[in-house]
């Protein structure tokens, strides 16, 4: 599939995908060349992981259930545009870590904003409910 | 000494991969990001940074949506349009996720080609991608438009429940539509250069006055991902929410 790709597409230099396998040229250095096939593999699952979020609000599929899904589709769709086509998987270690491992931390802030909005929410119950 | 030089990984502890390359990487000498071109490692960094922007504000919006005692506006019922007499749910945010995804795709490919030296077809699609993103902001426009002036949403209220709705989704989405308004200037920009050859001929930019390389097209991909990778989070957590 791979080489097929690269013979129709007549490449010029023949390079391996993955710089690991074989040392870059020189010049070639940093630069991420890949098979065409693998961009259009992850760009139909895009299409078909969408299509499954928008079909979880079109047939009013409630509770834990939506949300698991959502977010489930979510981390699916984010993974697979960072990591093939922002050609993450193809980098080192040193630089993934420092991209990916800051913005988990904001997890962290997430949770922190979760209690303090459960608090207000529970404050203007309490307070401002019309209720009898 | 040339740059590649000074980029080589000969110590055998960043060539094992893993933890231990991760440590020889970031203990080394001048540089941490091995192979990685500074221009791109700077992209990453910015958009680390905007990732925290923009990590913020849905933050924001969660806490608001969270805490208010008015029931919330259903974004299924506001974004419905209504097509051949039917009313559909949300299918306005679907063709816009849908165009966003294809340009992501298309612009993905103009990377790939350039890096192969197909001038032609790299700034082809880099302009395919573009006319995608100017749809984007279009049929964005189209939303805002239906929303103000026929349906009176503002960001102090509207008619549909709590009034954080308007604040949190004009903020939010004209936050996005602004990085892909300006995300459609550079890849025309970008399209233009590589269409003249200017990183074949190495021609040096205007404002860096750097040697063209062909990982100006990465770099741009990098950013355009990005943009798709923000409405892909905005999709699920303010529209499917």
């Amino acid at each position: 599939m791979q080489q097929a790709a690269q013979q129709t597409m007549q490449q010029p230099m023949v390079r391996s995908a993955h710089e690991a396998q074989a040392p870059a040229a020189p010049h070639a250095e940093g630069q991420q060349q890949h098979s065409i096939g693998i961009y259009f593999k992850i760009w139909g699952l895009l299409f078909v992981l969408s299509t499954f979020s928008y079909l979880v609000d079109y047939f009013h599929i409630q509770g834990y259930l939506r949300w698991t899904l959502i977010l489930v589709f979510m981390i699916l769709k984010a993974g697979l545009i960072v990591a093939v086509f922002m050609h993450m998987v193809w980098e080192r270690l040193a630089l993934i870590y420092a991209i990916l491992i800051p913005p988990l931390l904001v997890l962290v802030f997430v949770a922190l904003m979760v209690f303090e909005a459960d608090y207000t929410f529970s404050t203007r119950n309490l307070f401002f409910s019309t209720g009898p | 000494m040339a740059p590649s030089e000074l980029a080589s990984t000969t110590d055998p502890l960043a060539q094992s991969g893993g933890w231990p390359s991760f440590v020889a990487d970031w203990s080394s000498d001048q540089r941490a990001f091995k192979k990685v071109p500074w221009g791109k490692a700077m992209m990453w960094v910015f958009l680390l940074s905007d990732t925290f922007v923009f990590g913020c504000f849905l933050l924001s919006y969660m806490t608001v949506r969270m805490s208010t005692t008015v029931p919330w506006p259903s974004p299924s019922e506001i974004f419905a349009l209504t097509i051949a007499g039917e009313k559909i749910p949300l299918i306005l945010i679907a063709i816009m996720t849908f165009i966003l995804i294809t340009s992501s795709g298309t612009m993905a490919m103009a990377v790939n080609f350039g890096y192969r030296r197909d001038r032609v077809r790299s700034a082809v699609l880099l302009l395919v991608t573009a006319l995608f993103g100017a749809m984007f902001v279009g049929m964005q426009a189209f939303e805002w438009t239906k929303l103000i002036v026929d349906e009176g949403v503002r960001p102090w209220g509207n008619p549909f429940g709590a009034a954080q709705f308007g604040s949190s989704f004009f903020m939010i989405t004209g936050f996005h539509g602004f990085h892909v308004s300006v995300g459609v200037l550079f890849l025309v920009i970008i399209a233009r250069k590589v269409w003249r050859g200017d990183f074949d001929a190495e021609r040096r930019g205007f404002f860096t006055s750097r040697k063209g390389q062909y990982e100006a097209v990465e770099i741009m991909g990098l950013y355009w991902h990005f943009v798709d990778l923000v409405w892909v989070f905005i999709f699920a957590v303010f529209y499917l929410w």
